[in-house]
């Protein structure tokens, strides 16, 4: 084994990120060409685990959409779909996959296969109106995994306890009843060893991801949570339960680690950490985490490196001698803490803000995803108000340029970065006194 | 105290058929939601549960009120700042209505009916004292799980309702309310009834008032009132007018303004709708015998209405719309959604697409509760109309 050097090691997670993306993307393209078949999925609850069982390749609509935004193309697939009917008011990820759905596949990342099946879980309920569409346009099945989140703020219950094991055992049968589903979609029988193969894959990634969250608590912090956050979490979501998506993220750890241990931080000189809640802003991507870092202010974490990584970031790991049952806990564990990270993210944050030394929490709520905006308001009040914290709501969308205003956003971000200065200030000459 | 010994709503009785509706109307046009207050001022206590469907049985097995949370036609000027935009607006006067103090609640229940609802319980208990709970109704009721998922469910929800009851909820007690449940469904089937075959003896919004009255008094006194006026309806003489027979879809969750469903029945005969579906949602009596959780939980999977929030493979939403708009003997459908009401949007799509194939003549409209000026849609609903009249 070769000892990697700071030349080969720092930026090697964002290098072969990319690379992977790329071939994920060919191999849908491969797939769409030959008119094999692929399963439709989501972030929050991708079960991955049975699908790569089945070694069906996966496509995630969600990303196929942020893909239009960031490659600036999103508003020719939202007005397609707008064309035909869906208004402006819903969810630009399931316009922008309508009008790909509409053109055949066709993607800027190449063709999309269409779908043999789609398997979604609650965790958004776009997630089942979007799915709905497939299964009336493809006449292809469509199998809710529906995982009971948490019933109150503070009252999730664990293993063991009866309401739990309830939760488990309604998992656990649709689970099974998944399995048979895509036996009868692929034509192959579940094999369970290879099952936990792959079960045994997505442990090291989970391992690791919520190792990687917690090296970047360092000072300086080791990576942008928004920028080079967003590529982790690709291979996260498309190389879930995989070798090559394993040994990415062992090899991410090894660089964070090496960057923690030799105090290599961003390529910003970081005077300002700041925590991201909400959905990027896609159509301006590379500019919107400009108008922070041209202050000093650097993403530490985020909410979304938690929901859009269906809750892994909390390390649960499958008992493979008991793989079914473990990977209903597993879910219901893991989806629950990607809904309570948007839902009830306020006592999060508040821990989050203490971990990370952060100075300031940014929400940037969007029309285009209720489920993780609705809540916000409310949540930064709280945030505001009980515990002192300095934030900053700026509202726009993850696809819709149309109500994406540069100029606005940057007077508040100026105007929230001048109030952090002024409040140090204050602090500073306080401490004098 | 049990939900048998209070009346909160005595001013139709000893009313005409026409003095009574309009005593029903002015309750349930009004904001302040006087039926809840008055329980209150009984001594009882509220459970506020969101649209679209819960159990009531439960609640009312408990002594305490159920009250429908709907929003209402006020402004939100406690709420607004606890919500940003694109949203829509009953989940703002939802929350007006317990922060303004007009609705006070013991416990407040929502569902993951839709991504913006399923933050109301987070929302809620951050800014109230009380328990802000969530049901979680299956999602996938096709799964063979779903049913004893949802007895463990509502099973819960009894510890939890009890504890703010401050009382044993038996299953004597849910057998005793699910009779009276059965009750109210079969009165509210007629009501529809009534709609369906002699549209001219009830106005849209008389209908819409009484079905409405369910969600905020005591059931057993909404029994009283059904079982008095249907009668009293059916012995009415009006004459049948040459008006198009339309289904009113879009009335799941945010309901119309009351202005709104009376414009509709000037124009037109609204002979069947989903205006607040989730009072209606069991389609047929729930069984009284052995288990009462069970039996509401197989009641809710196997027999029970649609709605753009709840899928099922065996319930596909727009073949129900046609099999309502073809039941109801209509000749046209009026496929409504609430602003930012993201399912309804979405469902519309399908929903004119399969009226399309099916050749069914369909206005598309978008509502908020609180739209005050209908002049312009009067007039577009109004060529509709003659279009179809005069075709």
């Amino acid at each position: 084994m070769t000892i990697d050097t700071a030349a080969n090691i720092v930026g090697r997670g964002n290098a072969e990120g990319a690379a992977l993306f790329r071939e994920w993307f060919d191999e849908l393209d491969t797939t769409a060409r030959n008119g094999g078949q692929a399963a439709y999925v989501f972030v929050m609850g991708s079960i991955n685990e049975i699908l790569k069982a089945f070694d069906l390749p996966v496509v995630f609509p969600e990303i196929n959409s942020l893909q239009t935004a960031v490659r600036r193309v999103a508003h020719e697939y939202l007005e397609e779909a707008e064309d035909h009917g869906y208004s402006p008011d819903i969810c630009g990820y399931v316009k922008a996959d309508v009008a790909v759905q509409l053109r055949g596949g066709e993607h800027p990342m190449g063709r999309i296969p269409s779908p043999a099946l789609s398997v979604l879980t609650n965790a958004c309920n776009t997630y089942i109106k979007w799915a709905e569409i497939w299964e009336r346009m493809y006449r292809t099945p469509m199998f809710t995994i529906d995982i009971p989140g948490t019933r109150q703020a503070g009252t999730q219950t664990w293993a063991g306890d009866s309401d739990f094991e309830a939760d488990r055992t309604y998992v656990e049968v649709q689970l099974r009843e998944l399995i048979t589903l895509c036996e009868q979609v692929t034509g192959t029988k579940f094999d369970v060893d290879k099952f936990r193969e792959v079960l045994g894959y997505a442990n090291v990634m989970s391992r690791s991801w919520s190792r990687i969250l917690e090296l970047n608590r360092s000072t300086p912090s080791l990576f942008n949570a928004l920028t080079d956050g967003t590529i982790f979490l690709g291979v996260a979501n498309g190389f879930r339960g995989t070798a090559a998506g394993a040994r990415y993220f062992e090899r991410l750890v090894e660089e964070m680690e090496y960057k923690a241990a030799n105090g290599i931080g961003t390529s910003i000189e970081e005077k300002y950490r700041l925590l991201f809640v909400g959905v990027p802003c896609y159509p301006i991507f590379r500019r919107f985490n400009e108008l922070f870092t041209d202050w000093g202010g650097t993403f530490v974490n985020s909410t979304y490196l938690w929901f859009a990584s269906g809750g892994t970031n909390r390390g649960f790991e499958y008992d493979l001698a008991n793989p079914l049952s473990s990977l209903a806990e597993g879910l219901l564990v893991s989806v629950r803490q990607a809904m309570d990270a948007m839902f009830h993210q306020d006592e999060v944050l508040v821990d989050m803000v203490r971990d990370f030394s952060a100075d300031g929490v940014i929400y940037h709520p969007i029309k285009s995803c209720r489920t993780v905006s609705t809540g916000l308001a409310d949540g930064r009040r709280y945030l505001t108000e009980k515990h002192g914290i300095a934030t900053l709501f700026i509202e726009s969308d993850m696809m819709d340029r149309r109500v994406v205003s540069e100029a606005q956003m940057k007077n508040r971000i100026d105007a929230f970065f001048e109030g952090l200065g002024s409040r140090w200030r204050q602090a500073a000459s306080q401490d004098k006194e | 105290m049990t939900s048998t010994a209070v009346r909160v709503f005595p001013e139709w009785r000893q009313e005409s058929v026409d003095d009574a509706l309009y005593q029903c109307r002015e309750m349930v046009e009004s904001p302040d939601f006087a039926t809840v207050s008055r329980w209150r001022e009984n001594g009882g206590k509220v459970v506020g549960h969101f649209q679209v469907y819960f159990p009531e049985e439960v609640i009312h097995a408990a002594g305490m009120l159920p009250f429908k949370v709907r929003g209402a036609a006020v402004e939100p000027n406690h709420a607004d700042s606890h919500f940003g935009s694109y949203l829509c607006s009953i989940l703002k006067t939802s929350l007006e209505l317990a922060l303004s103090e007009r609705v006070e609640l013991d416990l407040f229940v929502s569902h993951p009916i839709c991504d913006a609802a399923r933050n109301l319980s987070a929302i809620w208990g951050r800014n109230f004292g009380h328990p802000c709970q969530i049901l979680y109704l299956p999602q996938n009721p096709n799964s063979s799980g779903s049913i004893e998922y949802l007895r463990h469910e509502y099973d819960r929800m009894r510890r939890v309702v009890a504890e703010v009851a401050e009382r044993e909820i038996t299953d004597d007690d849910l057998r005793n309310s699910i009779a009276v449940f059965n009750e109210n469904r079969r009165l509210l089937r007629e009501l529809y009834e009534i709609k369906r075959e002699t549209p001219w003896l009830i106005a849209a919004e008389d209908a819409y008032a009484l079905v409405s009255l369910a969600g905020m008094m005591p059931r057993e006194e909404h029994n009283e009132l059904l079982g008095a006026l249907l009668p009293q309806i059916r012995r009415r003489t009006n004459k049948q007018e040459d008006r198009i027979r339309v289904v009113f879809e879009g009335g799941f969750c945010e309901q119309p303004p009351f202005d709104l469903v009376r414009m509709l029945g000037r124009t037109t005969y609204v002979v069947d709708d989903d205006f607040l579906i989730g009072l209606r949602w069991i389609t047929g009596d729930v069984s009284a015998a052995g288990d009462p959780l069970y039996n509401l939980a197989e009641a809710y999977i196997e027999r029970s209405s649609y709605s753009p929030v709840q899928h099922d493979l065996r319930k596909p939403k727009e073949e129900m719309l046609l099999e309502r708009i073809r039941g109801a003997g209509a000749e046209a459908a009026i496929l409504a959604a609430a602003k930012m009401c993201e399912p309804g949007l979405e469902e519309q799509v399908t929903y004119t697409h399969a009226l399309d194939e099916a050749g069914i003549s369909y206005f598309v409209s978008e509502f908020e509760e609180n739209m005050s000026s209908f002049e312009q849609l009067e007039m577009q609903l109004e060529t509709f109309v003659e279009n179809l009249l005069f075709a």
